[in-house]
């Protein structure tokens, strides 16, 4: 079926008049129709007539030169401000909300003539990692829907892994687009702070927040970030390097390269299956010519205080703008999730232990940022898991919130800002997605998609659906 | 008597919105007074979800003016916080504020103390003599500036019926001005000396040209900080104001060294919008603390509003229901990283200051002190009168030769509004003034005349001023001034007059 090709063999298709924007936009919903009511991935699906009518409008008006994007459906994380279209970060605080302005991620999208199907399920306001924490409803694992699709971008994994869509855009603040992608076997890159706008992106932890591609392939990956990266007039912490073509440099040759497997990555607490597919995918890189080396990130511990110390401050200040005034609903409507970190970070802010705790966890932050540069000084990427364990079972993390805050271990370095690309690599007995990430240094997105692509070329994973049924042609 | 015992303590906070085109963290226009309501908004002053601070440059760069006009430190580093309190005109639950790391600390002003004490004389530094700063008079002090620092408008209330309910609106227009904070330490002893302070930074704030700082409008509000405290003895009188200026650190007023003892307690008033209700509320509040002071009471610490029909302090809010602000770095917003270039690049542009004004125009053309004063008050005043002086023949080298015009007849003219300066230009101002002075050049043997004719007129007048009273120069000379018609230069006649008076016989 169309919705198994890459972005870059449906642009061609598309281009060369194989098959139509109609086409894909109606295979995307005809998986939507009869998956989405028990996998949940949608908060809102767009009315499947205006998106035919775009699609009809996108092939009257592709040109030779219409972007890579162009005429492709793709879904949003509902955190993305879409104008006209209702935005509700998961939320029944916004459960109404329609908004007045669009985030420029998605205007980067309009522009190139992308085309917006639906706004998908996630964690309420970016709080959890299962996707669990929402006002509409737990996203299901298409591998198996005893089990959570991961998040909080889970909606985004879930409807990609039951290809309900081309492509899809996550955000990413503690793991929020490699958890989904590692639990359902998609790819996922977390940029470097900076590297995507994040003007009208609902915040969740502002210095942490980064907007990212979340795709079937590394491939996808390369070209949905080259459309969407780049500095940004709306957002003061957008970065101004340039933005490379990602794509062109994929098949670059990958010699005197070393990868760093942190010893404490591997130790206790690591599911044994998870870590022989780490090791089997090191052997791979070592089969293609790049080293691999065992490095040390000591304080890799210390990641979950100092960002959920941090994270929970931020997000206790972000949210204090839905007080009941504007949006419709009042406060009481935040899940039990979202109150906790409220609480949580009012107390580490609050006179006579902001010292002890918001200052500290800073202090943490700069030491951190000084180990992964030390780190990453010795190698040129990182190799480690995405999650110690596979996706869990459905209220084995949201009862658990110590549990659910620890799943974050190997996905909370986002106080550092470095890029992560998270990608398949592998199953268990039980057949449930396994995935790893590659860390770089800031910036280094080039060099990640490059590693992931080699990784692509000489595996299989990243090509494997869930068994739901045949469905399409 | 309480006055002799008491001595207040008092220090300014003093709010300012700055006339920049675009708001301080949006493109949306500033100038909202006026405007119908929430006309003037964008996703980031409404805080709707999603939207993000960038913040206004000039903005910036104009309160770093402002510091170094108040004779502040700009640190190399300064960013930005975040203020997080509940208020419905607070559409993101913070204010955008600088917390730790303002963007100027450490500088004074110097006003002219309205009572002569003992100890204002100790705040010269004595012999500054260089050309860049004025000497110090001896009637001066200096109220020390602790912080100038950078933040953002809030949205407006307005308490209205709506279909015959009761009920509050918003207008976010005003959300998201730039808003200057400036913060004295507590140097200030009287309600006149707050007075005096508050119209010469209103000055400096107007030379700039940052702020209109129009009272009415509220694009300046004040809030006054009082507490008095208990004298052992007269000579205690101003131990602070002997503190070396702009030395301490920020928060303290604890000078090195320099035993300095503040009252335990301290009531601020909030929002007031004009000198003389600052003026006012402050002496409300040094009675009333007084009063409970004599009662052996501490007058509690809190926060108060101004009733300025009644014209009375009320209470607000206590100590203890005090915010907890919850300061923390905004993380929207990179840090401020200044080059020394940058600094001194800024302080190229801000203008020559009222005080150096009065000094130049005082040493330059000979005027006084209050002549100076007057003409340095308002900008536009001062440029007038030099323009004036640069288009008078001579005077502009400093040299009176061929013209009978001296820098102070055109000021005398501007001071005493013989022409209205709004509405004559500075060429038309020279003509006038040169042809009232010739009609006296012309005709000076006719005023010899007329000179001579009332002295012979008036003897007693002229035995009188022989034998010393100075008065009857007076009434000669309006004798002599009436005769010439008024067309007569005062100065001149003056001149001729006691000319003739000592030597009748040339």
């Amino acid at each position: 079926m169309l919705l198994d090709l890459t972005i870059t063999q449906l642009s061609q298709g598309l281009k060369a008049k194989k098959f139509s924007s109609e086409d894909i936009v109606k295979e995307c919903y005809s998986n939507i129709e009869r998956l989405n009511p028990s996998i949940n991935a949608f908060i809102t699906i767009i009315d499947k007539d205006v998106a035919l009518k775009e699609a009809h409008n996108r092939d009257k008006d592709r040109g030779s030169d219409s972007s890579v994007l162009h005429g492709l459906p793709y879904v949003m994380k509902d955190s993305y401000n879409t104008q006209g279209i209702r935005t509700t970060a998961a939320s029944n605080v916004l459960a109404d909300y329609v908004p007045p302005y669009s985030s420029t991620v998605y205007q980067k999208l309009v522009d190139a003539g992308a085309i917006l199907i639906g706004k998908t399920n996630m964690d309420a306001w970016g709080h959890g990692a299962s996707s669990e924490n929402t006002d509409f409803g737990p996203v299901k694992n298409p591998w198996d829907q005893s089990r959570v699709a991961g998040g909080s971008s889970g909606g985004n994994a879930a409807a990609l892994a039951a290809r309900m869509t081309v492509f899809a855009i996550g955000e990413d603040t503690g793991g929020s687009i490699r958890n989904p992608s590692a639990w359902s076997s998609t790819t996922g890159l977390k940029v470097s702070y900076g590297r995507v706008s994040r003007y009208g992106c609902i915040a969740y932890v502002s210095s942490f927040d980064t907007m990212g591609p979340m795709a079937k392939t590394v491939e996808d990956c390369a070209h949905i970030l080259e459309i969407i990266a780049g500095i940004d007039q709306y957002d003061a912490t957008s970065s101004p390097q340039p933005v490379p073509h990602y794509k062109d440099h994929l098949r670059d040759k990958l010699t005197d390269l070393t990868l760093g497997l942190p010893k404490e990555c591997f130790g206790e607490g690591l599911d044994t299956e998870i870590k022989a597919s780490i090791m089997e995918a090191a052997s791979l890189y070592k089969k293609i010519g790049i080293n691999i080396k065992e490095i040390s990130i000591p304080l890799l511990e210390y990641g979950v205080p100092v960002y959920y110390l941090i994270g929970t401050s931020e997000t206790s200040s972000n949210l204090a703008r839905y007080d009941g005034i504007r949006f419709g609903q009042g406060r009481g409507e935040f899940t039990k999730e979202t109150m906790r970190r409220i609480m949580l970070g009012t107390y580490a802010l609050s006179a006579g232990y902001y010292d002890a705790y918001y200052k500290k966890a800073q202090q943490g932050r700069t030491l951190f940022i000084k180990e992964y540069t030390r780190a990453l000084s010795e190698c040129d990427a990182i190799l480690m898991p995405v999650e110690p364990m596979v996706a869990t079972k459905f209220g084995e993390l949201i009862n658990n919130p110590i549990q659910n805050m620890l799943a974050d271990i190997y996905t909370c370095q986002t106080p550092v800002g470095v890029p992560s690309l998270a990608l398949p690599c592998g199953f268990t007995k039980e057949n449930l997605p396994i995935g790893m990430q590659i860390i770089g240094n800031m910036f280094a997105e080039t060099l990640l998609l490059r590693l992931g692509y080699a990784y692509q070329n000489n595996t299989d994973w990243h090509t494997k659906k869930p068994n739901i049924g045949e469905h399409g042609k | 008597m309480n006055e002799s015992k008491h001595e207040p303590i008092i220090g300014l906070e003093i709010h300012m919105e700055l006339k920049t085109n675009s708001k301080m963290f949006c493109g949306c226009r500033a100038d909202w007074f006026g405007q119908e309501p929430n006309t003037l908004t964008c996703p980031v002053c409404l805080g709707l979800p999603g939207a993000l601070p960038v913040p206004n440059k000039k903005a910036v760069e104009w309160c770093v003016m402002l510091g170094l006009a108040l004779g502040c430190e700009i640190p190399l580093f300064s960013k930005f916080d975040r203020k997080n309190y509940f208020y419905p005109d607070l559409p993101k639950g913070y204010q955008i504020s600088q917390y730790d790391q303002p963007l100027a600390v450490n500088g004074w002003l110097e006003i002219k103390s309205p009572t002569k004490t003992t100890g204002d004389e100790d705040t010269s530094d004595g012999g500054e003599a260089t050309t860049s700063t004025p000497p110090r008079w001896r009637d001066r002090k200096r109220i020390r500036i602790r912080r100038v620092h950078m933040e953002e408008d809030t949205g407006k209330l307005l308490h209205a019926e709506v279909d015959g309910q009761k009920c509050t609106l918003i207008d976010f227009n005003r959300s998201g001005v730039p808003l200057v904070e400036i913060v004295t330490e507590p140097d200030i002893r009287s309600s006149e000396e707050a007075r005096i302070f508050l119209k010469k930074l209103h000055q400096i704030i107007r030379y700039i040209g940052i702020s209109d700082a129009d009272m009415e409008k509220g694009s300046m509000r004040l809030e006054p900080n009082i507490s008095v405290r208990e004298l052992k003895s007269a000579q205690n009188t101003s131990e602070v104001t002997r503190l070396p200026a702009g030395r301490q650190g920020r928060g303290s007023s604890d000078g090195e060294g320099i035993k300095e003892d503040l009252p335990n307690y301290k009531v601020e008033v909030k929002n007031i919008n004009s000198f003389n209700f600052a003026k006012k509320a402050i002496d409300y509040e040094i009675s009333r603390h007084i009063k409970l002071l004599n009662n052996n009471e501490i007058p509690p610490q809190e926060t108060r509003g101004w009733d300025e029909k009644k014209g009375i302090t009320y209470s607000q809010r206590s100590k203890e229901e005090a915010h907890d602000y919850r300061y923390f770095p905004e993380p929207d917003i990179p840090p401020i990283r200044w080059t020394e270039s940058q600094i001194s690049q800024l302080k190229s542009q801000i203008p020559e200051l009222p005080d150096q004004k009065v000094h130049r125009f005082m040493a330059e053309f000979s005027l006084s002190e209050y002549d100076a004063t007057i003409l340095a008050d308002i900008q536009e005043t001062a440029k007038y009168f030099e323009n004036a002086l640069s288009i008078t023949p001579g005077v502009s080298l400093g040299l009176s030769r061929g013209s009978r015009i001296t820098p102070k007849t055109i000021a005398n003219w501007i001071i005493n509004k013989r022409a209205d300066i709004t509405k004559t230009t500075p060429e038309e101002l020279v003509k006038l003034i040169s042809q009232k002075s010739q009609v006296v050049q012309m005709d000076e043997k006719e005023l010899e005349a007329i000179i001579k004719k009332v002295l012979s007129a008036n003897p007693k007048a002229v035995s009188d001023y022989k034998s010393g009273k100075e008065q009857s120069l007076m009434f000669l000379l309006g004798q002599v001034i009436r005769e010439t018609k008024g067309k007569a230069n005062a100065e001149q006649v003056k001149q001729k007059l006691v000319q003739l008076l000592k030597y009748p016989g040339v």
